[in-house]
């Protein structure tokens, strides 16, 4: 993928220059090779790849993925280990009571988000919850609270090399269509929709940062600007701000309803999670 | 995320340099002070010590580093553009494997990283590596 | 401080005279005394101010540690092995706290 054209009212914003990237480079996660390439799936109307967002990123940021030692994110998965085995809540009960090993949830990250019994379309993070106040009757955790992304980041991981498989039919379609409304609808004071970055321009860069596809097969993640790890919704938040929306709340319908959609323009790269990015 | 004067001023220009704002930035004096404080006041020459670092950095909060410097007693590692220039130093002990370390740093902005290498034989070494830190378009 | 926990890689396993990497990284936000809150009050600088590895209680290398390492901070060196034994990672906080980590190594 060469530098594009640049074809959008970003032009101005946007700046061909230094991105040091390795776009051709392959991520090799303990020996393992994940798929950061795909051919973009049917309902992806304006694609016809999908890229991982560690593609976009330099070498040194793409160096620290492909070593679980050196990747930061894993530490706080060490951390979620601990608290897997802790009794929490008055059922007293800890995850490892009904789950056993973490290994039993292969492949839940790949399905995520997903509409539960109810109807409810729910993020991972509700599901956690869930479990922590019907299942442990434990105080749920907050959305970006480090006990949270530590149990995110590990139960992702479990997951990491399956490729994203989210279901979109069914009860799930209003949710995918509401999402995909969200992502092409202009927000803000710069009045930009997802899609204008995204979709439209990525490849090139803004400023100083080379523009992904957006693609969330890498959350939770540990983001170097941030220093520690974060959920998709803070990223979606941070998104809003940057085009100088207000915000949705993280855990807000809206939030959950868009990332749906954006899972299932991921269909087919790996769940790369905890993964890191600049 | 606080809009300030400066981001204001670059969107509605469309600019898109990286331009650097020099904040708490250490002085030059400091630097000096503080390898003078490490060197006794020797004279620390050229070679013997190699320093590591990307050319460009995507981020400043976590750029990597490494230093060699065969026959090193200790190394200091200086970040000259930072609030405080010094960044780390190691000391090698009698079971180092070698005079090789490798750390990651904050950047506050485009700048010099300097080592200093203390050798056994009581001389200095010194090394630089430019560093661009990158103002990103997307802090999110 | 809470909530801190340090993470090694060691071999298990090395013959005498052998030259190993380690790899060791702490989970630590590594406050630099630089920020400031939302009301502009500068955040106190919290940080681990010096990590220390020794092995059989000889000392592979310390580290002095200023604001400018970053958050989690992470180090990697290389250590000979004498003989079988037991590595011990110390990292002291600014707040007093020693958190410490061991490996133990054999010949073979």
């Amino acid at each position: 993928m060469k530098i594009r054209t640049i074809t959008t009212a970003l032009a101005a914003a946007v700046l061909a220059s230094v991105a040091p990237a390795d776009e051709d480079a392959d991520l090799v996660v303990e020996g393992e090779t994940l798929i950061t390439r795909a051919p973009a799936p049917a309902h992806v109307e304006n694609l016809t790849e999908v890229l991982s967002g560690w593609l976009f990123r330099s070498d040194e940021t793409q160096a620290l993925q492909t070593d679980d030692f050196d990747n930061p994110g894993m530490i706080f998965v060490d951390q979620a280990l601990d608290t897997w085995d802790e009794v929490d809540g008055a059922a007293g009960k800890a995850c490892a009571s009904c789950h056993e090993d973490p290994s039993s949830l292969a492949g839940v990250r790949t399905t995520m988000p997903k509409v539960n019994e109810d109807g409810e379309l729910w993020a991972m993070e509700d599901y956690v919850n869930d479990c922590r106040t019907t299942r442990m009757e434990a105080e749920p955790w907050k959305w970006e609270s480090q006990d949270m992304l530590n149990m995110t980041a590990l139960v992702s991981l479990q997951s990491r090399g399956m490729p994203m498989n989210v279901a979109i039919d069914g009860p799930a379609q209003s949710y995918w269509e509401q999402g995909k409304e969200m992502y092409y609808t202009r927000y803000g004071q710069l009045d930009m929709a997802c899609a204008n970055c995204h979709e439209d321009n990525y490849g090139n860069m803004i400023r100083a940062d080379h523009l992904s596809q957006g693609q969330i097969n890498g959350f939770p993640v540990y983001r170097l600007k941030w220093a520690g790890l974060g959920s998709i919704h803070r990223r979606f938040k941070g998104c809003m701000e940057n085009i100088r929306a207000e915000p949705f709340k993280r855990g807000s319908d809206e939030f959950t309803a868009l990332e749906l959609y954006l899972a299932s323009r991921g269909e087919g790269l790996s769940v790369e999670g905890p993964s890191v990015r600049n | 995320m606080t809009i300030t004067r400066r981001k204001t001023l670059l969107l509605g220009a469309g600019a898109a340099l990286a331009l650097s704002v020099p904040f708490g930035v250490a002085q030059a004096a400091t630097v000096d002070e503080a390898i003078a404080t490490f060197t006794g006041g020797a004279e620390a020459t050229e070679g013997g010590i190699s320093i590591s670092a990307p050319e460009i950095a995507e981020n400043g909060n976590t750029v990597p580093i490494s230093v060699t410097a065969e026959g090193a007693a200790s190394v200091m590692i200086l970040a000259t553009g930072n609030p405080n220039a010094e960044v780390a130093t190691f000391n090698f002990g009698p079971l180092a494997g070698s005079r090789t370390a490798s750390t990651r740093i904050r950047l506050a902005q485009t700048q010099e990283v300097v080592a200093v290498a203390k050798m056994e034989d009581g001389s200095f070494r010194r090394a630089n590596a430019t560093v661009k830190v990158t103002i990103g378009g997307c802090g999110g | 401080m809470e909530g801190v926990k340090p993470r090694v890689k060691v071999p298990k396993k090395a013959a005498v005279g052998d030259v190993i990497t380690i790899k060791t990284l702490i989970s630590h936000p590594m406050e630099s005394g630089q920020r400031k809150d939302k009301e502009g009050n500068t955040i106190p600088r919290q940080i681990i101010n010096s990590f220390t590895a020794t092995f059989n209680g000889q000392e592979v290398i310390s580290v002095i540690i200023d604001p400018s390492v970053s958050s989690n901070p992470y180090f990697e060196f290389e250590a000979t092995i004498p003989e079988a034994g037991e590595f011990r990672f110390e990292w002291v906080d600014d707040d007093g706290s020693v958190y410490e980590e061991t490996k133990s190594i054999a010949i073979g």
